[in-house]
C-alpha cells in the first residue's frame, strides 16, 4: 500500500534561483520502522531534501510524498515530528510551555511528562528557554519533534554542535524512538553518528545519492571495513554506481 | 480530532507570556508613553482651542502607545523568529497557519489596551481629565481598533527588515513618525513644514481620530482619517505579502 511508504522521493531535483542545483534526481524510498542516515559533507543537499520532505521547499522536478500524500497536507503533517537547525528558540517560555504549546497541535501526543522523560529534561521543565545550555536547547528541539508521538520523525542535523557527551545522550534517544518502531530520517555528515544509529545510509554528494545501503554493505561496496574511507571514495567519486 | 480553537488560545496565551516577560519589549511599550505622558501631558496648561493640555494629549500619546505596541509586538517579533529559523519550524508543524498571527494580533491589541488603560488612569488621577463615560469608551475603542493598521505595517516589516536591526529600524521609523504625526506636541504647535507633512502619516490621522472623539479634532472629517487607515492597513498588507513571498523565495507559501 502506496500510503503506507512513510517518505517517498521520485526523481527529486531543486534548483535555487541563481541557477544552483541543491538536489539532482533523487529517488529515495524510506520503509516503516527504518532509521536512514542522510549522510554527506556541508552543502552536498542533505537540508534542501529534508526540507523537500517537510513540504517546505517546492521541487523544481520530481514528487515527494509523505505516507502517499502531499507533505503539505495538514493530515500529512500530523503523522511528522521535525527538527531544524534552529539558531534559538524564542525567549520567554519555559521548557514546559513550549511542550505543551507543541504537543497541542497534535491529536493524540504524548504525556508532557513523558516527552520531558524522553528527551531527559524532567529537571528542567520549568527552566525559561534562553536560559538552557547549547545541549539542553537541541534536547528541547527533540522534545518539540516527539511530543506529539508521530509516525515519521525528521531531523536535520540533531547533534550539530553538541559536545560528545550530550551527543551520545540523544543518539540514545533517538535509538529509543527506533525501538518504539518510529520511521527516522536524519542528516549527519559524520560517519560515527550514522554508523551508530542508522539501519541505512545513503550518502549524498553534490546533491546526488552516490550510495544507499545498510552500513555493512556501504563498506563492503567500497572494498573497506572502515566507514571513512568508504565515504571518501564516495564522495570523491560521483560516477561510482548508484546501489539500488 | 484536535481541538483548533484549543489551539488558538494556547498560541495566543503563551505569544502573550513571551512578550510580556521580554522587558526589551514590555517595558518599552509601557514604560515609555507613561512616561513621556508624565513628562509632556500633565503640565498645567491650556491647548489653543481651549481644552487641558492633559486631556488633549492623552489621545495623542494614547496613540503614541498603541502604534508603538503593534509595530514592535509584531516587527520586531517576527523579525526575530523568521531569522532564527522558528517560523520555519512552525510552518513544518501541523499548527494552522492563521493561529501564529492570530495569536500576535490578539496579543498586540491586548497590549494596546493596557497601555491606554494606564494612561487613562494616570490622565484621570494626576492629570484632572474627566470625560463623560461614553467619551472615555469611545476614546479608547478608537485607540485599540485603530492600532490594528500598525500591526499589519508591523508585520510587513518584520518580513523585510533583517532580526539584528529590527529594534534599530522600528525606532528610526515611528519616532519621527510619531513627532511629525503630532503625538508628542500638538500638530498645530509644530514648524508649518511639519504641518504640512503630518497628513502623509498614517499615525497623523489615527491621532486625529482619537482627538475627534474628545473634541478636538482638526478640520477634516472623520471619515477621511478612517479611508486613509483603511487604505493604509491594505498597502501595508500587499507589502507584507510580497515581503513574505520574497522572503520564502522559491519554496511553498
Amino acid at each position: 500500500m502506496i500510503d503506507s511508504i512513510p517518505v517517498q522521493l521520485t526523481d527529486l531535483s531543486k534548483v535555487y534561483p541563481g541557477g544552483i542545483a541543491a538536489v539532482r534526481e533523487v529517488s529515495l524510498s524510506v520503509a516503516p520502522g527504518q532509521t536512514l542516515a542522510l549522510l554527506g559533507p556541508n552543502g552536498a543537499g542533505k537540508t534542501t531534501t529534508i526540507r523537500a520532505i517537510l513540504g517546505l521547499v517546492r521541487p523544481t522536478l520530481g514528487t515527494v510524498r509523505v505516507f502517499g500524500r502531499d507533505p503539505r497536507d495538514v493530515a500529512t503533517r500530523l503523522r511528522i515530528g521535525t527538527m531544524l537547525q534552529i539558531a534559538e528558540l524564542p525567549a520567554g517560555l519555559t521548557v514546559r510551555e513550549h511542550i505543551t504549546l507543541f504537543s497541542a497541535y497534535y491529536p493524540q501526543p504524548l504525556a508532557i511528562e513523558e516527552t520531558l522523560r524522553l528527551a531527559a529534561l524532567d529537571e528542567l521543565a520549568d527552566r525559561r528557554s534562553e536560559r538552557l545550555s547549547g545541549g539542553q536547547r537541541q534536547r528541547l528541539a527533540f522534545a518539540l519533534a516527539i511530543c506529539g508521538d508521530p509516525d515519521l520523525l525528521v531531523l536535520d542535523e540533531p547533534t550539530a554542535s553538541l559536545d560528545i557527551e550530550s551527543r551520545v545522550a540523544l543518539w540514545e534517544q533517538i535509538r529509543v524512538l527506533a525501538v518504539r518502531g518510529k520511521t527516522i530520517v536524519f542528516t549527519t555528515h559524520q560517519l560515527a553518528e550514522a554508523d551508530a544509529l542508522a539501519d541505512r545510509i545513503a550518502f549524498i554528494s553534490r546533491g546526488s545519492i552516490v550510495a544507499d545501503g545498510s552500513p555493512a554493505e556501504i563498506k563492503a561496496r567500497a572494498g573497506t571495513r572502515e566507514l571513512e574511507t568508504a565515504y571518501l571514495t564516495l564522495t570523491k567519486s560521483v560516477t561510482l554506481e548508484v546501489a539500488s | 480530532m484536535t481541538n483548533v480553537a484549543q489551539i488558538y488560545a494556547l498560541e495566543t496565551k503563551f505569544e502573550f507570556l513571551k512578550q510580556l516577560r521580554r522587558p526589551a519589549y514590555a517595558i518599552a511599550t509601557l514604560g515609555f508613553p507613561l512616561m513621556f505622558y508624565a513628562f509632556f501631558g500633565l503640565m498645567s496648561g491650556l491647548h489653543n482651542n481651549g481644552m487641558s493640555l492633559a486631556t488633549y494629549l492623552l489621545a495623542t500619546y494614547g496613540t503614541f502607545g498603541v502604534v508603538g505596541a503593534s509595530l514592535f509586538g509584531f516587527g520586531v517579533s517576527v523579525a526575530l523568529e523568521r531569522g532564527a529559523g522558528w517560523l520555519l519550524l512552525k510552518r513544518a508543524s501541523p499548527m494552522p497557519p492563521l493561529a501564529y498571527f492570530t495569536a500576535k494580533l490578539i496579543s498586540a491589541t491586548a497590549f494596546s489596551a493596557l497601555v491606554v488603560s494606564l494612561l487613562f488612569t494616570m490622565g484621570a488621577l494626576f492629570g484632572g481629565v474627566h470625560l463623560p463615560a461614553l467619551t472615555w469608551l469611545a476614546l479608547g475603542g478608537a485607540l485599540v481598533v485603530g492600532a490594528l493598521p500598525f500591526c499589519a505595517m508591523g508585520l510587513a516589516l518584520g518580513y523585510l527588515i533583517s532580526p539584528n536591526s529590527a529594534v534599530a529600524v522600528i525606532n528610526l521609523i515611528n519616532l519621527p513618525m510619531s513627532f511629525v504625526s503630532g503625538l508628542w506636541l500638538p500638530v498645530d504647535v509644530l514648524p508649518p513644514v511639519v504641518q504640512h507633512i503630518a497628513p502623509f502619516m498614517p499615525a497623523y490621522h489615527l491621532g486625529q481620530l482619537a482627538l475627534g472623539t474628545i473634541g478636538a479634532g482638526g478640520s477634516q472629517p472623520w471619515y477621511l482619517h478612517v479611508v486613509v487607515l483603511l487604505a493604509f492597513t491594505a498597502a501595508a498588507l500587499s507589502a507584507a505579502a510580497f515581503a513574505y513571498r520574497r522572503d520564502e523565495g522559491e519554496t511553498y507559501g
